[in-house]
C-alpha cells in the first residue's frame, strides 16, 4: 500500500468529556478494579479526592472521542476494515475524578509505510478545567496492505 | 508506598474474561467494534470468534502495576504493543518484573498472555517507588 503524508501535523478540534461517577464505576467494574477509590465516593473523599477516582486507563474513554475523527479522516486515509490498534502509550500527571471536565486535542503525529503496511500515530493531549495537562497519549495504528 | 528492587518479580495478576465481558467493556468504553461483540461478524472477517479489546487487556497490565504500587496515583506511564488476539473464557496472566529503580521511580517490564499467546507485549510501566 502507499500512504499519503500530507495530514501529518493536522490537529482536530478539541473534545470535552465530562467524567461521571456512574461511568467511572461502570468502567472500573468492566476492567475488574476492586479498589474502593474507584467505586465508593465515601472512600474516595476519605482519601482526599472530591469524588470517585477514574482508573488510569479510563484515559482511553475520555481520549477516544478525540482520536476517532482522525481515524475516519479521508486526508489521513486509513482503511478502517484493515486497521489494527498496534500500540498505546499513556503518561499521567495526576488521577482525575468524577465531576471533572477533560478537554482533549489530537494531532496526526506520523504517517509512514514499511513492509507494505501503513503506520499511523496520533498524539493526544488531555487537559483539566484549568488548562493543566492530566494525560498525554500516543495512539498507534497499523493498516495491513490490501 | 511500595518498595521495589531491580530484578524483583511482582505478583502475577490473573483474570478470566467471561463470555459477556466484551459486551460490558464495549458499553463502559464506548468501543462497539463488532469484532468484539458480534460472533457472526467476527467469524465473517476471519477471526476465530469475538476477540478481547486490546485496551481492556492493557487495563489488566495497568491494574497489576497499580495494585503492586499501592494505588491509581502511583502509575506515571505505561506503553504497550498489541499483538496476538485475546479470547473470551480463557485465563489471562499479567507478569511484571522490575527493571530499574531510579530517583523514586521504578521501571517495570510486563506482558499479558493467554496460554502461549502473548497478547500484550513489551509493556513498560513507570511507577512511584519508595
Amino acid at each position: 500500500m502507499s500512504v499519503e503524508t500530507s495530514a501529518v501535523g493536522k490537529t482536530y478540534a478539541p473534545v470535552t468529556y465530562a467524567i461521571g461517577r456512574e461511568k467511572v464505576r461502570e468502567y472500573a467494574n468492566a476492567v475488574g478494579e476492586t479498589n474502593p477509590l474507584h467505586l465508593d465516593p465515601t472512600a474516595a473523599r476519605a482519601a482526599g479526592y472530591a469524588d470517585v477516582v477514574a482508573p488510569p486507563m479510563f484515559a482511553v474513554v475520555y481520549q477516544s472521542p478525540s482520536v476517532t475523527p482522525g481515524l475516519f479522516d479521508p486526508e489521513v486515509g486509513i482503511d478502517f476494515a484493515l486497521m489494527v490498534h498496534s500500540g498505546q502509550e499513556l503518561t499521567w500527571a495526576r488521577p482525575v475524578v468524577a465531576g471533572e471536565e477533560i478537554t482533549t486535542t489530537t494531532t496526526v503525529a506520523a504517517i509512514a509505510e514499511r513492509g507494505g503496511m501503513g503506520f499511523f500515530d496520533f498524539e493526544v493531549v488531555s487537559r483539566d478545567g484549568d488548562g493543566e495537562i492530566v494525560c498525554t497519549g500516543l495512539w498507534k495504528m497499523i493498516v495491513r496492505g490490501s | 508506598m511500595a518498595h521495589f528492587e531491580p530484578g524483583e518479580r511482582l505478583p502475577d495478576l490473573t483474570v478470566t474474561p467471561d463470555r459477556f465481558l466484551t459486551v460490558r467493556y464495549a458499553g463502559a468504553s464506548g468501543d462497539y467494534n463488532p469484532i468484539h461483540i458480534d460472533e457472526e461478524f467476527a467469524r465473517s472477517v476471519g477471526l476465530p470468534g469475538r476477540i478481547l479489546h486490546g485496551l481492556w487487556s492493557m487495563a489488566q497490565v495497568a491494574r497489576a502495576q497499580t495494585e503492586a504500587a499501592g494505588g491509581p496515583d502511583k502509575l506515571l506511564s505505561l506503553s504497550v504493543q498489541f499483538r496476538g488476539m485475546g479470547v473470551l473464557e480463557q485465563e489471562l496472566t499479567v507478569t511484571s518484573t522490575v527493571r530499574a529503580v531510579e530517583d523514586g521511580v521504578a521501571t517495570i517490564a510486563a506482558e499479558a498472555r493467554q496460554g502461549d499467546t502473548r497478547i500484550v507485549r513489551n509493556a513498560v510501566a513507570r511507577v512511584v517507588a519508595e
